[in-house]
């Protein structure tokens, strides 16, 4: 696709060749995760930090699969539910020697997973002093928004809905609100269900979609992760194109003069 | 003998031993994994030079899929 060639996004200094970011949950086998992150064309891919099981040993290791030379790797703080597990759990992700990024979560309720965005804004300002990349999971709330992008986060990710969902953008108006408040990058995390969700995600404006359930709980993940990847380029490509204003009445698309009679 | 907790688990060892020496008894390959002892994340570098000592608290962590 030519047209959509040289549309990088830039997330504090690190340059994405597609606005779809992936995640790596839920997937049936490694091999479905790595086929569903080629399908959908993704630049960069979200992981989680967890103990390694000692007591019944790997076989295999995720990044077997996903090549941390050929995808840039985005360690998350799921299930962190203070600043300071999150920041603990961030420290760790970089101490693993691939990546200083940190898709930082703090996590306010276990029923909602909405985010503590107290806590997140805590967080972030302690990590952003450490010189990491902090692009934060964040409720749809422009406030929250201004201040994460104050405390120098590279980007904000608000939620289009709950996790995992597939609700879609449930307050479009305050997403909109977001993209005009902050300078940053606008991702929208969580929630989205299906490819229209993700286009009008981009078609509002917003610079990259973020999802993970949305395809790897479709009946056929690898189909969803393809159809995600066009929906992103199709609101994207809508978005720049200039949409036109919506009226009330109709305007005819064929010319009134030289009817016959 | 040494006593230690690994990712919450109680592990009894015979000798003293280093972390690169515990990764490997609990075949972990030390690549792309990060080790925590009694809260202080330790520099891959020092694996093999960080004597553990009965009691210590290790957290030994790697990527896993997630959102």
């Amino acid at each position: 696709m030519t047209f959509m060639k040289d549309d990088f996004l830039t997330i504090g200094g690190v340059q994405l060749k597609s606005r779809l970011i992936v995640g790596t949950g839920k997937y049936k086998d490694f091999e479905q995760t790595r086929m569903a992150i080629e399908a959908a064309g993704a630049d960069m891919v979200t992981v989680a930090v967890r103990r390694v099981n000692i007591i019944d040993r790997d076989k295999e290791n995720l990044l077997d699969y996903i090549d941390p030379k050929k995808y840039k790797i985005l360690p998350n703080t799921a299930g962190c539910y203070t600043a300071d597990e999150a920041v603990r759990t961030a420290r760790l992700a970089r101490a693993a020697g691939i990546t200083h990024l940190v898709k930082l979560e703090v996590i306010g309720d276990a029923k909602t997973l909405f985010p503590d965005t107290a806590g997140l804004i805590e967080a972030a300002k302690i990590l952003v002093k450490e010189g990491f990349v902090v692009l934060p999971y964040t409720n749809d709330d422009p406030i929250v928004a201004k201040k994460l992008e104050d405390a120098g986060c590279a980007c904000v990710m608000p939620l289009a809905a709950p996790i995992g969902s597939g609700l879609g953008i449930r307050n479009p108006y305050n997403i909109q609100i977001i993209r005009g408040t902050v300078k940053v990058p606008v991702i929208v995390d969580a929630g989205v269900g299906t490819a229209s969700d993700a286009a009008i995600a981009m078609e509002m404006g917003c610079d990259g979609v973020l999802m993970n359930t949305g395809i790897a709980g479709a009946k056929d993940p690898i189909a969803m992760a393809e159809a995600m990847k066009y929906a992103v380029w199709a609101g994207r490509l809508a978005y720049k194109a200039g949409r036109i204003p919506k009226k009330p009445y109709a305007t005819a698309s064929s010319p009134v003069e030289g009817m016959i009679e | 003998m040494i006593r230690l907790s690994v990712n919450g688990e109680g592990r009894e060892f015979g000798k003293e031993m280093t972390v690169a020496s515990l990764l490997e008894a609990l075949g972990t390959p030390p690549e792309r994994v990060a080790v925590e002892l009694n809260l202080q994340i330790l520099d891959q570098h020092d694996y093999s030079r960080t004597v553990l000592k009965d009691g210590d608290r290790l957290e030994i962590i790697r990527f896993v899929g997630g959102g």
